[in-house]
C-alpha cells in the first residue's frame, strides 16, 4: 500500500465488510429459517438468529420430505445422491476425454488434424440452453430419458477442457518426449506415466470448476427427469416453491436449498487454490 | 504453435479423439443442426406432418411484438446484470487489493458464492421477497412501500436483476483481484510520489490497465445473463407477470416445452446460436491478445 493513513485502513476494512454482509445476508436468512418452526416464518419477521429446529427439519428434508404443504413427503437424500452422481460424472467424463483428445492434438500428426480441431473448437460456442429442444428428442430417441447417461452425457459436448489441457501440454518441453522416446517408451505410456501426472494441478483446478458446472445444472435435468427418482436437489426445489396461493413448509424447503449449496461451497472453499487457478485459466 | 517432436502413427489419435468427436456430433453437431432444420418447416396443430416455410419463421418472428419485447427485455436485463455486478466487484477487489494483510481471507469470505447455483440464489432472494412472509417485503410495507413482484413487472425485473447480480459478484471480484495484482506496484508508487491522489491514480492509471480485462468480463458476463440466469427466472418468476421478465433463452424454453411451438421456437435457437457465435469471436479475439497483459 502507498499511502499509511489510519482512517483509510479502517475505511477499507468497513467496505469490504459491507460487501460481506450483502453477500452473507440472503444465505443467513436461510439459514435462519431452516432451523425455526413454520409459524416463526409465516408470522413475520423472522428471526435474525438461528431456531431449535435444526436436527428436526433437516433431518425431515433429508429423509422424510416436509411434512405438509405445497411438495411433501419428498425427502432429498435421494436427489443429493443424483447429483453428486451427475457432477462427477460430468466432471470425471469431461476430464477424462479431453486428456485424451489434447494429448492426441499436441503429440500425433494424423490425417484431418486440423478439422477435428475445428470440430470440436466450435463447441465453445453454445451452451446447451441454445439447442435444448433437439437435444432433448436425440436424447428421447436415444431412450435416455430418465438415466444417468442422459443427464450425463450432453453436457460433456464442450470444448473447454480439452483447450486447456491442449495449453498446457505445449507448455511442457519437447525434451520430455525425446528422452521418453529414446528410451522406447510408448505413447500409451508417455500419456499415463508422465502427461497425467504432471498435469495434476491443472485437472485438480478442472475438477473444481466442472463439479460446480455439474451439481448446478438446472435446466437440463428439469426436462429430461419425469421420474422422481432421478431428480437431482437444485431441479427439484422448484417444485417445492408455491406458486400463487398454495403453502409450502418453509423450514423444510430452506433446509432443501442450503443441502443444495453446500456440497458444491465446500468443494470451493476446500479446493480454493485450485478454484481460483481453474476459474482464471478457463476463462469460462 | 506446434510440438517439433511427436509420436508416430495415425490410429491410436484417432482413438484418443473419437469419444469427443462422438459425443459432439451426437449431442451437439446434430441437435445444433436440427434447430437449424426445424427453423425452416412449420408443424401442423396436430404434429401429423411439418411444412417447409423458408424464412417464414423468422419473419413471423421479428414482426411478433411478443419477441420483440423479449429482445428488449433481455438487453435490459443483461445490461444491469453485467454492469451492476461488475461494478460491485470491481469495488471489492479496489479495496482488498489495498490490503498488505488479510486478502486472502476476504476473498475466501467473497467467492464462495460463485458455487450456489442460479436457481437456489432464485430461492433465496424470492423468500427474502415473498409477499407474504419475506423480511425485506415485510419492511418495505412497513415502509409504506407495496412489495409485490407477481404483479408488478418493474419490481420482478429488478427482483430478477438482484438475484443474478448477487451470485455473480464473486466471479467479477476474483479476475478484477488478479488483474490488480498484475499492476506492477512501481507504476503506482510512482505516481504516487508525483503527487497524484488514490482517484487520480485509480482514473488514469488503474482503469486502463484493467480495460482488457473489464472488456472481456463484460462479454463473459452478457452470455452469463442471457444462458445461466434460466434457473433465476425459472424459480422467481417464471417469465411472469406478463411476460415482464421472459428473456430470450426463457421463451426458447417456454414456446418450445409449454407451448410446443417448435418451428418458432427452433428459430428463437438459431437466433440465440447466431448472438452467442458474435460474442464468442469477439471474446476469442480479445483472448488471443490478453497474451500480451
Amino acid at each position: 500500500m502507498v499511502e499509511k493513513k489510519k482512517s483509510g485502513y479502517w475505511l477499507t476494512h468497513l467496505g469490504l465488510i459491507l460487501g460481506i454482509l450483502f453477500i452473507f445476508f440472503p444465505v443467513w436468512l436461510t439459514f435462519v429459517a431452516s432451523t425455526v418452526t413454520q409459524d416463526a416464518i409465516i408470522y413475520p419477521p423472522l428471526p435474525i438468529l438461528p431456531g431449535t429446529e435444526f436436527f428436526e427439519n433437516y433431518a425431515n428434508a433429508l429423509f422424510r420430505g416436509s411434512p405438509e404443504g405445497y411438495g411433501a413427503k419428498v425427502p432429498v437424500i435421494k436427489m443429493m445422491m443424483n447429483s453428486a452422481i451427475m457432477a462427477i460424472g460430468i466432471t470425471v467424463g469431461k476430464i477424462i476425454i479431453s486428456l485424451l483428445s489434447a494429448f492426441a492434438f499436441v503429440y500425433f500428426r494424423f490425417p484431418f488434424r486440423n478439422l477435428c480441431f475445428w470440430l470440436i473448437f466450435i463447441t465453445l460456442m453454445l451452451p446447451v440452453e441454445v439447442r435444448i429442444v433437439p437435444t432433448y428428442e436425440v436424447v428421447a430417441n436415444l431412450n435416455l430419458l430418465n438415466s444417468y447417461t442422459g443427464l450425463i452425457f450432453p453436457l460433456i459436448a464442450s470444448a473447454t477442457a480439452t483447450f486447456l489441457f491442449r495449453q498446457f501440454f505445449m507448455t511442457i518441453p519437447d525434451e520430455m518426449v525425446e528422452a521418453a522416446r529414446m528410451d522406447g517408451c510408448s505413447p500409451m505410456r508417455f500419456f499415463f506415466d508422465i502427461l497425467v501426472p504432471i498435469s495434476k494441478t491443472n485437472i485438480a483446478a478442472l475438477f473444481v470448476i466442472l463439479f460446480i458446472f455439474g451439481w448446478n445444472q438446472y435446466l437440463w435435468p428439469l426436462l429430461m427427469t419425469t421420474d422422481p427418482d432421478m431428480r437431482t436437489i437444485v431441479m427439484a426445489i422448484d417444485s417445492m416453491i408455491p406458486t400463487g396461493d398454495d403453502y409450502a413448509h418453509w423450514p423444510t424447503v430452506m433446509a432443501t436449498a442450503m443441502l443444495a449449496m453446500v456440497p458444491p461451497v465446500i468443494v470451493v472453499i476446500s479446493m480454493q487454490k485450485f478454484f481460483v487457478k481453474g476459474l482464471l485459466e478457463s476463462d469460462k | 504453435m506446434e510440438k517439433r517432436v511427436f509420436f508416430k502413427g495415425w490410429w491410436l489419435p484417432a482413438i484418443l479423439v473419437a469419444p469427443q468427436l462422438l459425443i459432439s456430433f451426437v449431442f451437439f453437431f446434430y441437435p445444433s443442426g436440427q434447430a437449424i432444420w426445424n427453423s425452416l418447416f412449420l408443424p401442423d396443430p396436430f404434429g401429423l406432418k411439418t411444412e417447409f416455410v423458408g424464412l417464414d419463421n423468422f419473419r413471423f418472428l421479428l414482426s411478433d411484438p411478443y419477441y420483440l419485447a423479449s429482445f428488449k427485455t433481455t438487453v435490459i436485463f443483461s445490461t444491469a446484470v453485467s454492469v451492476s455486478s461488475m461494478a460491485l466487484g470491481l469495488y471489492l477487489a479496489a479495496l482488498a487489493d489495498r490490503l498488505i494483510k488479510g486478502a486472502g481471507v476476504y476473498q475466501t469470505l467473497l467467492i464462495w458464492p460463485y458455487a450456489i447455483a442460479p436457481a437456489i440464489a432464485g430461492v433465496l432472494w424470492l423468500f427474502m421477497f415473498n409477499g407474504n412472509i419475506g423480511l425485506a417485503s415485510y419492511y418495505l410495507k412497513a415502509l409504506g412501500y407495496e412489495w409485490n413482484h407477481t404483479l408488478k413487472g418493474d419490481q420482478a425485473m429488478f427482483l430478477v436483476i438482484l438475484a443474478s447480480s448477487w451470485g455473480r459478484i464473486s466471479y467479477n471480484f476474483l479476475f478484477f483481484l488478479a488483474g490488480l495484482q498484475a499492476i506492477p506496484k512501481s507504476i503506482i508508487e510512482a505516481a504516487a510520489i508525483d503527487g497524484a491522489s488514490f482517484w487520480k491514480r485509480f482514473g488514469t492509471i488503474v482503469i486502463p490497465l484493467l480495460s482488457p480485462i473489464t472488456f472481456f468480463l463484460l462479454v463473459v458476463n452478457i452470455v452469463y445473463a442471457f444462458f445461466d440466469t434460466f434457473g433465476v427466472i425459472h424459480t422467481i418468476t417464471s417469465g411472469g407477470p406478463e411476460q415482464s421478465t421472459t428473456i430470450l433463452v426463457y421463451k426458447v424454453f417456454s414456446d418450445g416445452f409449454v407451448s410446443q411451438d417448435l418451428g418458432s421456437s427452433a428459430a428463437q435457437s438459431v437466433i440465440l446460436l447466431v448472438l452467442v457465435g458474435i460474442l464468442t469471436v469477439i471474446q476469442f479475439k480479445y483472448i488471443e491478445r490478453k497474451v500480451h497483459y
